[in-house]
């Protein structure tokens, strides 16, 4: 069993969901999928009319893909979690975290817009730094 | 004229839970919004991998307490379709009940917070009381409040007796009578209209192409509601969905207020509908193959993606809430708001945080 799906490259993801908004699609989220240790999919889910319309896309983990958030502003914040959590990165992404949306302080030096400390680095070496 | 930043949240006396807006202001205006998450981020999506399929009810029904129920029906609903499993009609009809309630008494608590934020605290016990009632019917039918663990895969683990079913009709009726004794006050008070008439205003088209979600979207205008798609009972109940055309913080709280009330009826009517069918189906197999199923939660529309391998143990579990997807939409309508006018727009759209980070 496996869900109907539309197979898009990169190079045409933008131009397919923009032709989706100009039907009268919504964008209801995206999912991100390993599918083995060197590769995964990324799965946009369209509704109208309480249809869903799926678009899948390959991609390397750690690769890169174009942002539709130009097209769709509510696709900055999946586009952005995805990011954090496969370090998938998106091109052209409108609202960028640099990988900060979550806050994961504990595995890479950051620091956040409204918090005066910061962690310098993970395990026993970690210090909080004013 | 000059600008500042004022940080909103993550502890404001608003937010049931943590969230961060960098509220940039020039004099009393918004001018931008920036959210930022990662308070409450748990990573229950990833415990999919170490937790076999039957476990990972527990796990989703944590992923937000007061939508446990609908969480771990859509989940279950998932599960099935992918095992292949027709559920009882008498445990699709006992879902019904127990997913309506749990709507019925999130809007009571949601009407009450958003009485608080502008400070109407009688309104806001007021409704807290009535949610009372709502929580003791979940006590005494599943043994918990919130977290009420009735699904499994295939059914319903807890049935409701002939007196249950008497005792749940007759407090409803007494519910029924409290919500609407304060109608006039939530509708018309010029104190609740002057703090929520045209403030926060989405349109219809933003709410549809932000990618609204619930009574935020059909607060906008826009007639969706997952129910509709008529999953667990609700293909023999009527329903139609509630819809306002203001798109502003009155409209959607009168959706949810509207809400409340049709849960009731929609309890009875799947009340009326329990046969003697078993609980629960049989489940042989191991799930393979992917799935997206779809229901309908107090905040809005909620979306699951299931994906099995043939093993015990899912190769992913992908869960879309409805408050993830009304965020964007929140950071579109806060610039231009005076900033008094900020916790009261926040707290309109039923933030729910440990939903949105899982």
């Amino acid at each position: 069993m496996s869900i109907e799906a539309t197979p898009v490259t990169p190079a045409q993801l933008v131009a397919e969901v923009t032709k989706l908004k100009a039907e009268g699609y919504r964008l209801v989220t995206f999912s991100s999928v390993e599918i083995d240790a060197e590769n995964m999919e990324i799965l946009y889910h369209f509704d109208k009319d309480l249809k869903l319309k799926n678009l899948r896309l390959s991609v390397k983990k750690g690769g890169s893909v174009p942002s539709i958030s130009g097209v769709l502003f509510t696709a900055f914040l999946i586009e952005n979690e995805i990011r954090d959590q496969f370090s998938i990165t998106f091109e052209g992404l409108v609202l960028d975290y640099q990988g900060k949306l979550l806050n994961d302080c504990l595995t890479t030096p950051q620091t956040s817009p409204f918090c005066r400390m910061q962690v310098a680095s993970s395990g026993a070496a970690a210090k909080e730094v004013r | 004229m000059a600008r500042t930043v004022i940080p909103f949240g993550p502890q404001h006396p608003v937010l049931p839970e943590p969230i961060h807006l960098s509220l940039v202001v020039e004099d009393e205006k918004v001018v931008e919004a920036l959210p930022t998450l990662g308070y409450v981020h748990r990573g229950l999506e990833m415990l999919a991998t170490k937790r076999d399929y039957n476990q990972m009810i527990q796990i989703v029904e944590r992923v937000c307490g007061i939508c446990s129920m609908i969480h771990s029906l859509c989940y279950c609903q998932g599960m099935e379709e992918m095992l292949g499993v027709e559920v009882p009609r008498r445990a699709k009809m006992l879902r019904v009940v127990w997913s309506e309630l749990h709507r019925l008494h999130s809007h009571l608590l949601w009407l009450g917070l958003f009485a608080d934020s502008f400070g109407f605290e009688s309104l806001f016990m007021q409704l807290w009381k009535i949610r009372e009632k709502v929580m003791d019917l979940n006590e005494a039918t599943t043994g918990n409040r919130v977290i009420v663990s009735v699904n499994v895969v295939g059914g319903v683990r807890a049935n409701l007796d002939e007196s249950q079913v008497r005792w749940i009709k007759d407090t409803l009726v007494d519910v029924e009578a409290s919500i609407k004794s304060l109608q006039s006050t939530i509708m018309h008070d010029s104190t609740v209209c002057r703090r929520t008439q045209g403030v926060g205003v989405l349109t219809k088209q933003a709410a549809y192409d932000l990618g609204a979600a619930g009574p935020m979207l059909r607060g906008s205008g826009v007639a969706q509601d997952m129910r509709q798609l008529k999953y667990a009972g609700f293909d023999e109940i009527a329903f139609e969905p509630i819809v306002e055309t203001a798109g502003d913080c009155w409209a959607r709280s009168n959706v949810r207020f509207r809400e409340a009330l049709q849960s009731i009826d929609l309890v009875r009517q799947a009340l009326d509908r329990l046969d003697d069918t078993e609980l629960a189906a049989k489940v042989k197999g191991k799930p393979e193959g992917e799935v997206i199923t779809r229901v309908e939660q107090p905040r809005g529309e909620c979306l699951y993606y299931l994906k099995g391998n043939g093993d015990k143990f899912l190769d992913r579990v992908r869960i879309r809430t409805p408050t993830f997807a009304n965020i964007p939409p929140l950071a579109a309508i806060l610039p231009g708001l005076d900033f008094a006018d900020v916790p009261v727009v926040v707290l309109s759209i039923d933030p729910c945080i440990s939903c949105t980070e899982r």
